[in-house]
């Protein structure tokens, strides 16, 4: 029971207070606002929607909005450990810290579009290993079968434990000597690997350990997906004679596309994005095994470079922004996802 | 093959005992690679002190005891971690739920102008990378003293779960009929407090699944709780586990023993309430 003792719970209960107190107060403040100024002066017919919507909205607008255009300002500006009271701003900082994303390495050793690639790379692997080994499992499962509802708990374990327990329990396991891999690549006789210091094995543990972890929400997603096919097209299919392949491809994955899409997109955005696997499991902080987002950590919260890191996180954010056009334009708008 | 098994295993309809045969050894197979990572956590936490490294695989190893929880318990901050995790995530949880159920509902009982676009800008802030926001919100909470406070935390938290929430919680009331609100309405009763007194209610397994979203998301976040939170006396159990598994030495012990003490409730909970979960993620995404 160490540590927490009745001053610090008083403490506790105090900040808690205090920050609930000034949401309350802000929001009042800003309901009372949009009233006057919708309903007295606008004389505007969406005056309850504004008001219902104005304290999220005031929220999103000051942790995303603000921050954003708060580092496009930081991205021009040489903010560092050294210049952290007392920057300087201007267009060639920018144009420096821009030029210097491509022209220097990011970190100590590794360039941008290595990074890059090496970021397209992991995300490929870890999609499709997660939809094939998912799609696998969730077919396996979708019949009426003993010990189907033990098979689907224990399966769901790696997603049910919390996700920086499992990561950093791989982490240890991928200890030399005392890691179970290791260990029994041993018992079999075979040459134990060196996971953490070997570029590409630190790469391979990196991946297998976002596998173990991903693979059951995509099983659980898809298993839902199958579960709403009717079984009818399946007799038809076995009347006409149709093969097992056949039965696949111009059954199941049709229907499940509606299924599937979504999850697949989130999956990709995820994997992308993901932060804990890469930065855990790479332990001796090898640039080899780093991907942009746990680069653009170190960048900032390491070489404590703000200004740099600013102008890497527009990059990256530019990235992103066009993979999704792109996605949208191919999948014909994104009209449908708002209409109803 | 005695008769028992064979039952046992091919009961039927349609598959040849073979083929059921394979399915249940490649399900097993599956089951024991998703379980035994998990299951080492618990056999180095019942280790000794002096035999936390071995090259045994055994589960439950011979010489089993709890010492290791003992010393979680009273010579760790164990509790002081828990108890910041817990009062960080009840308070972010029950505000995001409050903030996102009005906005939900104007985005789905008005067409007003910019409805659409406001529904798109929501789902591309679930694209922006967590590290990327993190430079900016370090800096501005380190110029409002929002370092190493609950307040920081709080309000990031409770803020970065709105979006999603609006998509499910939007979802939800869409499947609600509006002539029950118009009906209440014709009795007098004004929009605002059908929609408290009729809507809300209504909605309570829409409102569990957001609060469990966001339960879960504040509980298990590290990223953000490793750069507002530098004191080690305001550590989560995030920042906290991580500490016992310091890069130079590590107290394996001790680890494993948290893990599992923490590991236990939160999967109670996640399996408990993985059908819901999973109802929400797809009528929050798949839906419209």
């Amino acid at each position: 029971m160490r540590g927490l003792t009745g001053k610090v719970i008083a403490e506790s209960f105090n900040q808690v207070g205090f920050t609930i107190l000034v949401i309350i107060v802000v929001a009042a403040i800003v309901e009372l606002f949009v009233y006057v100024l919708f309903s007295k002066i606008l004389k505007n017919k969406y005056t309850l929607p504004v008001m219902l919507m104005a304290p999220a909205a005031v929220g999103l607008l000051l942790l995303i909005i603000y921050p954003i255009a708060f580092e496009v300002r930081l991205a021009f500006s040489n903010m560092s450990l050294r210049h952290f009271k007392n920057p300087t701003f201007g267009i060639a900082q920018g144009w420096n810290n821009f030029k210097l994303i491509f022209t220097e390495p990011v970190l100590k050793q590794v360039m941008f579009f290595p990074l890059l690639l090496r970021t397209i790379l992991w995300t490929a692997i870890q999609v499709s290993f997660h939809v094939s080994l998912g799609l696998g499992l969730a077919m396996l499962l979708n019949r009426p079968m003993k010990l189907r509802g033990l098979y689907r708990t224990i399966l769901v374990i790696p997603w049910a434990l919390p996700q920086v327990i499992a990561v950093l329990t791989w982490r240890g396991e991928f200890h030399y000597q005392y890691g179970f891999i290791n260990i029994m690549l041993r018992d079999i006789g075979l040459n134990p690997i060196q996971w953490k210091t070997s570029p590409f094995w630190n790469f391979v543990a990196m991946n297998i350990t976002n596998i173990w972890l991903g693979v059951p929400f995509m099983m659980v997603i898809l298993l839902g997906g199958l579960q709403s096919i009717s079984r009818e097209y399946y007799e038809v299919a076995d009347i006409d004679g149709a093969s097992g392949w056949a039965k696949f491809s111009r059954i199941t994955l049709p229907l499940l596309k509606p299924v599937m899409t979504p999850a697949v997109i989130l999956g990709t955005i995820w994997t992308f994005n993901n932060f804990n696997v890469p930065f855990f499991i790479n332990e001796n902080e090898l640039e080899t095994s780093d991907i942009l987002v746990t680069a653009l950590f170190r960048a900032a919260f390491q070489y404590n470079r703000y200004g740099f890191a600013a102008a890497f996180a527009l990059v990256i954010f530019l990235i992103l922004l066009v993979f999704a056009i792109v996605y949208m334009r191919a999948t014909g708008g994104i009209k449908g996802v708002y209409e109803k | 093959m005695n008769n028992a098994i064979r039952r046992f295993f091919f009961r039927s309809r349609g598959d040849s005992p073979f083929k059921r045969l394979i399915i249940h050894l490649v399900l097993i197979l599956a089951c024991i690679i998703a379980i035994y990572p998990a299951l080492r956590i618990i056999s180095v936490s019942l280790r000794p002190g002096d035999r936390l490294l071995s090259t045994s695989l055994a589960i439950i190893p011979k010489d089993a005891t709890l010492d290791n929880y003992r010393e979680v318990i009273f010579e760790k901050n164990f509790f002081l971690w828990l108890w910041n995790s817990l009062i960080i995530t009840i308070t972010t949880s029950v505000i995001g739920v409050i903030l996102a159920m009005s906005s939900a509902y104007a985005f789905s009982r008005w067409n007003f102008p910019g409805r659409g676009p406001g529904l798109v800008f929501l789902l591309a802030t679930q694209m922006i990378p967590a590290a990327m926001l993190m430079i900016p919100i370090y800096i501005l909470a380190a110029r409002l003293h929002l370092i190493n406070t609950y307040k920081g935390l709080v309000f990031a938290y409770s803020v970065s779960s709105i979006p999603f929430s609006i998509w499910i919680l939007k979802g939800y009331y869409d499947t609600i009929p509006g002539e029950l609100e118009e009906a209440a309405m014709i009795d007098g009763v004004s929009k605002l407090s059908a929609f408290y007194r009729i809507i809300l209610p209504l909605s309570t397994p829409a409102l569990a699944i957001v609060f469990l979203f966001n339960f879960m998301t504040a509980w298990n976040d590290f990223l953000l709780a490793r750069i507002m939170l530098q004191r080690e006396s305001m550590y989560t159990w995030t920042l906290g586990l991580q500490s016992l598994q310091g890069q130079f030495q590590t107290e394996w012990g001790a680890y494993s023993a948290a893990s599992i003490l923490i590991a236990i409730p939160v999967m109670t909970l996640f399996l408990f309430s993985s059908r819901w979960l999973i109802s929400g993620l797809t009528l929050g995404s798949v839906k419209g």
